[in-house]
């Protein structure tokens, strides 16, 4: 059975061209990158290499990238190691309701720790009104965290003018998490005026285990992880040169492919789209009709669980994910159809597709043929469906 | 590695006895939507023994694969044998769940004796019982992650 990936936020298939560009460091080009003697230099090149591939997809310098372990760990630095560097400033930071939960557990970490954060609403599409950020804006506030677009409803919000309000207003920070949003949209770092920038390599065809971190010049963080001089002193740790070289070819194609791959993918997301809202009842799309990511859809299917959705269409060679309750792990719907307004059982229903190059309209077309008979199989189980047919008849 | 053993993929795909009593004589009706799990069991019972029962489920794999699995094991069964099987009984007769499904969806016998409260509240002229809410679980993901 072909296997449709609609799940790229999981996991995307890493480019040949970035896989070639790991294979030396492995084991012929094993040295580290330090080593003052000759193992050290083809590392070193690498690593330089990378580096300015990444500037180049965010319109940095060199010395403004720096390189982690994810993009996880990029936001924990930004907030973290901005909190850390600037109690002598204050101890607030805002971010919205809807971010990653790397950012949202980090100032939650930070919160019992004596630091003190504020959550700007969204709106039904899930945009942050930059008014809510000035209101939220405070004399000892460090820091302004907000994502780029969310990975589960994909709306793009406006950093530009976000960026703008938190420097006219404040002496913060302004940091974005690009982890879901770089590589599918536009992220010059002068352009959306910001001071720091997560992205994740990893999201856009390069490979895992490696996460960008954009430091403008001047802005100071205190490291997470301390010890030697590696990523300019911001990151100890022997360099994960493979990784971080594929990462710099994820770099350059990103930057190379990106107005082919909204062209690419556009026409899917619309038949994915038109085809799901047009072929079931009680379905509607959550996030942004028109500012979102163009990799990202997420329906909520009234009536039945995420779960068991995802797992019938697993039988049908689609990967999908979800955002309700049973798949969270941790047993709790998704923070982000919560703050957008959708009933919390409603959100048991979250479907959540996220697109990718190897997606074609023919993926498109079998997924809208196969979804109603899956959502029929499991209304017709569902009590809560039950209850709604007999209240209608009535 | 899959996330869910063999039975409960089978059960899952080919839930035996899914559908609704009419006139059933004891409903247990056991969930709550803001978690993602409703069971709802149907009982016609003759003589003291299940001589029928069917299960509709709102909710994911485990849930459904649970309520299968104890509608087949209370099948022909007394009440008395029936009120004996356990939540981990049926859990042990699917080869088991992933840790993190064992209290959410492993609900399926609590909706059973439900199922037979209400047959037996109903006798007794009581019933019926109705929906019965499982708390939510509202723990800070935060703290959960600590705990973890």
């Amino acid at each position: 059975m072909k296997i449709i990936n609609f799940d790229h936020f999981a996991a995307t298939k890493m480019r040949q061209e970035v896989k070639d560009a790991m294979e030396p460091y492995f084991i012929s080009e094993y040295g580290n990158p330090q080593s003052i003697h000759t193992l050290g230099d083809e590392p070193r090149e690498a690593l330089s290499k990378a580096r300015l591939q990444a500037a180049e997809l965010l319109n940095a310098s060199s010395n403004e990238v720096i390189f982690t372990g994810s993009g996880s760990e990029s936001n924990n630095l930004a907030i973290k190691g901005t909190a850390f560097a600037r109690t002598d400033k204050g101890k607030h930071i805002v971010v919205s309701k809807i971010e990653h939960f790397s950012v949202l557990n980090s100032v939650k970490s930070l919160a019992k720790l004596g630091f003190e954060f504020s959550e700007v609403p969204v709106d039904k599409y899930g945009s942050v009104d930059p008014q809510d950020i000035k209101n939220a804006l405070r004399k000892d506030t460090v820091l302004v965290s907000i994502t780029q677009a969310s990975n589960e409803i994909g709306t793009i919000q406006d950093i530009k003018e976000i960026s703008k309000i938190v420097h006219e207003n404040s002496a913060a920070y302004m940091h974005t998490d690009a982890n879901t949003s770089c590589g599918f949209t536009e992220t010059d770092v002068k352009e959306l005026g910001v001071d720091m920038l997560s992205a994740a390599p990893h999201r856009f065809y390069g490979p895992k285990g490696v996460g960008l971190f954009y430091l403008k010049k001047g802005i100071r963080i205190m490291p997470l992880i301390d010890g030697g001089i590696q990523e300019f002193g911001r990151r100890a740790g022997t360099e994960n040169v493979p990784a971080i070289a594929g990462a710099g070819v994820a770099c350059e194609l990103a930057k190379k492919e990106l107005k082919d791959r909204t062209s690419h993918l556009l026409p899917i997301q619309k038949a994915i789209k038109d085809g799901v809202l047009n072929s079931l009842d009680e379905v509607y799309l959550n996030g942004h009709p028109e500012k979102r990511l163009p990799n990202n859809l997420n329906f909520v299917v009234k009536y039945i669980e995420g779960e068991s959705m995802l797992m019938w269409l697993n039988n049908n060679g689609i990967m999908v994910a979800s955002g309700s309750a049973c798949t969270s792990k941790i047993l709790k719907s998704s923070h982000v159809l919560s703050a957008i307004g959708v009933d919390a059982a409603l959100a048991q229903g979250s479907l959540l597709i996220s697109l990718g190059e190897d997606n074609t309209l023919e993926d498109a077309e079998y997924f809208v043929k196969e979804l109603p008979a899956v959502v029929k199989k499991l209304r017709e189980m569902s009590p809560l469906y039950e209850e709604v047919m007999k209240a209608n008849k009535k | 590695m899959p996330v869910y053993s063999e039975k409960v993929m089978d059960h899952f795909q080919n839930p035996r006895n899914v559908g609704e009593i009419e006139n059933a004589d004891g409903v247990g009706e056991l969930g709550n939507p803001t978690c993602g799990d409703i069971m709802k069991i149907y009982i016609k019972v003759k003589d003291d023994k299940i001589e029928d029962v069917k299960f509709k489920t709102f909710g994911c794999g485990a849930a459904i694969a649970t309520s299968s699995m104890v509608t087949e094991l209370v099948k022909g069964k007394t009440l008395e044998e029936a009120e004996k099987i356990s939540n981990e009984a049926v859990a042990e007769a699917l080869d088991g769940l992933p840790p993190v499904k064992m209290h959410c969806s492993n609900l399926a016998a609590d909706a059973l004796h439900l199922a037979i409260e209400d047959y037996k509240a109903r006798k007794d002229g009581k019933g019926p019982i109705g929906r019965v809410e499982t708390p939510e679980h509202d723990e800070d993901e935060h703290d959960l992650l600590e705990q973890a």
